[in-house]
């Protein structure tokens, strides 16, 4: 019983990470209707940056906030400087442009940092909490930490004024121009945001599966997969989405299937929702007119 | 998917098609082994090129996850040749009509997705495919991470019009020769009834459903065909390579194939040519320029393409064509 729920705990701190990568995503999508391929790479980036403050001995926390702030900086430079010239471009050219940025991350990631396999601290200390068994604390406060962002995300859209010029900006670009909004930045703004959220599921799992180039390929597919269970253009059901697939990975990975096999369970569980409910479970259903 | 892509390729002067034919025979007497070896493959890339464009041209479907039909094709005949002791060229037609029925039962479920969703459920085929493949209780038959050594096979004769033929030169030809029919039966397919459907469906689904096209059949098909076109290009590349193995068909083939396709030209069959062009040689040029950092050349390569040519190389050559005979609309 205690495995158990440690392996549900356990998959709720991973499902943490999947859902800030699954809402990074969807914020992206939700503004232009694009699934960003380079998420997890700017993620991965992001944790590198991460890595070089902390190896040039500044505290964790520090270089917490300096790679968010940095995070966000790339994300919105990005936007501005690659994906601005080809926004308006057919979707495949879009995607082809998402592949080319997502390789040269990955690239240069790989030739100044090398490819070797590096361990990333974890601000947790190591036993257990309140002498607890089947959590640890690494699982509780990276669940915590995903809580705070979550929140202080869901703040930001709801109740500042900036926030709500996000939102009008990606529902209706066209009528939010005409009241003042510069729809251009707010985008970039997006990608920042994206970026940066990013910056945080990748600092909160490279302790778990260790830093190197190519660390995000399987979780940014269990992001993909969150995003689609929950329901693309839902940010509410992305995250929830990141926590089912976080769980469900995990007690099918111990019980059933074993961990060879645990991303064609992604696989499985896309199609099997997706044919059933092909908006995912909280997108919304789009029905044209003739 | 746009609705102003082309839907027919002007017909190509028969000229340039049989000086090409003949330039394409002549050509490995020419060049190296290791070369003769590489225009194989890029006529393997063509093939799946033009199965990728049946589906995401012409269909308006889209598939991050063809990498996986290539798979199946090479283990198909792979295990044929390694368990039942087939000849190489009795392959291919079994291997196409695994990949048609699997591209077609793929295709069902996928019917209900559009645009991303279909995307992204493909992408996670494609990365699942190598697991399976490594799956130690399939190890008798995929031969797990091992994967299937097969024997390359002799050029049946040891001359031909006088000229000396060894293994990769035959190879080739044979190659050159399943390449020629999948491309007529593509253009064929395309120009026909099928291609307007598929058109038809892509561009206005309600008035193509209301005007009596069974979408759902058509779609599905489209995948299935497309997957045929994949497989048989999966099973060349088996004969071609020798050797099959779960990770010559990463995620990252897909994404490849994708590229191609894109970057040659979308709705285009000359387009799947330049394509394959690019996946095969590019790569070797970008590691040219930098020993370093050669995948980060070739994102930028990626994205200054798109940049410049947003309908692809098959694009570019066709406007440059419409410059040069401006009266000729």
């Amino acid at each position: 019983m205690e495995t158990f729920i440690h392996q549900v705990v356990a998959g709720i701190a991973t499902g943490g990470v999947y859902a800030s990568l699954a809402l990074a995503l969807v914020m992206i999508y939700q503004s232009t209707h694009h699934i960003n391929f380079a998420q997890g790479e700017i993620a991965m980036f992001a944790t590198y940056m991460a890595w070089t403050l902390l190896n040039a001995g500044v505290s964790y926390w520090l270089a917490f906030t300096c790679t968010i702030l940095l995070a966000f900086a790339l994300g919105v430079l990005i936007q501005r400087i690659i994906i601005r010239p080809v926004e308006n471009a057919p979707v495949l050219n879009i995607v082809v442009v998402f592949i080319g940025l997502l390789v040269i991350l990955n690239s240069i990631a790989g030739w100044v940092f090398t490819y070797t396999i590096k361990s990333f601290p974890s601000p947790f200390p190591k036993e257990p909490p309140f002498g607890l068994h089947f959590i640890s604390s690494h699982e509780l406060g990276s669940i915590g930490v995903t809580l705070v962002l979550l929140l202080m995300l869901y703040g930001f859209f709801k109740f500042t004024p900036l926030g709500l010029a996000m939102r009008a900006a990606a529902q209706n670009p066209d009528s939010s121009r005409l009241v003042g909004i510069r729809v251009g930045w707010m985008l970039a703004l997006g990608w920042g945001l994206a970026a940066a959220i990013g910056s945080v599921a990748g600092m909160m799992i490279a302790p778990v599966v260790f830093l190197e180039p190519n660390m995000m390929s399987g979780i940014l597919l269990y992001a993909f997969a969150a995003a689609l269970v929950g329901g693309i253009d839902s940010p509410g059901g992305a995250v929830l989405g990141g926590f089912i697939v976080g769980i469900l990975e995990n007690i099918l990975g111990a019980y059933v299937i074993g961990t060879e096999l645990k991303l064609s369970v992604a696989l499985v569980l896309i199609i099997v929702v997706l044919t059933i409910k092909p908006a995912g479970l909280f997108g919304k259903v789009i029905v044209s007119r003739v | 998917m746009s609705t102003n892509l082309p839907s027919h390729e002007k017909a190509v002067p028969w000229i340039w098609l049989v000086l090409g034919f003949l330039g394409a025979c002549a050509l490995p007497f020419f060049i190296t082994n290791y070369h003769v070896f590489q225009v194989s493959m890029v006529l393997t890339y063509a093939i799946a090129l033009v199965g990728l464009n049946i589906l995401i041209g012409y269909s308006g479907q889209i598939s991050l996850g063809h990498g996986a039909f290539l798979a199946i094709g090479a283990y198909t005949t792979a295990i044929l040749m390694d368990k039942a002791d087939m000849p190489y060229w009795m392959t291919i037609p079994i291997a196409a009509a695994v990949c048609l029925v699997v591209g077609f039962l793929f295709g069902l479920p996928a019917l209900r997705l559009e645009g991303h969703y279909l995307a992204l459920a493909t992408f996670a085929l494609a990365v699942a495919l190598p697991q399976l493949l490594k799956f130690k209780h399939l190890e008798f038959l995929t031969g797990g991470v091992q994967g299937i050594v097969i024997m390359k096979p002799e050029a049946p004769w040891e001359t031909l019009f006088g000229l000396k033929l060894n293994s990769d030169r035959w190879l080739y030809f044979f190659t050159l020769a399943v390449t020629v029919v999948m491309f007529v039966i593509g253009w064929n397919l395309i120009r026909g009834r099928v291609g307007r459907a598929l058109i038809a469906i892509r561009d206005q689904p309600i008035a193509a459903a209301s005007m009596g096209i069974n979408t759902p059949l058509y779609k599905s098909l489209a995948f299935g065909v497309s997957a045929m076109f994949t497989g048989v290009a999966g099973a060349l590349s088996a004969i071609l390579v020798a050797f099959v193995a779960p990770d010559s068909f990463t995620v990252f083939l897909s994404i490849t194939l994708m590229v191609g396709m894109v970057i040659g030209g979308v709705t285009s069959l000359p387009g799947a040519l330049y394509g394959a062009l690019f996946i095969q040689f590019i790569p070797n040029i970008a590691d040219q320029i930098s020993k370093a950092a050669p995948w980060a050349i070739y994102g930028i390569m990626l994205i200054l393409f798109m940049y410049t040519m947003p309908t692809g190389i098959a694009g570019l050559l066709r406007l440059i064509g419409q410059k040069l005979r401006p009266t000729n609309p």
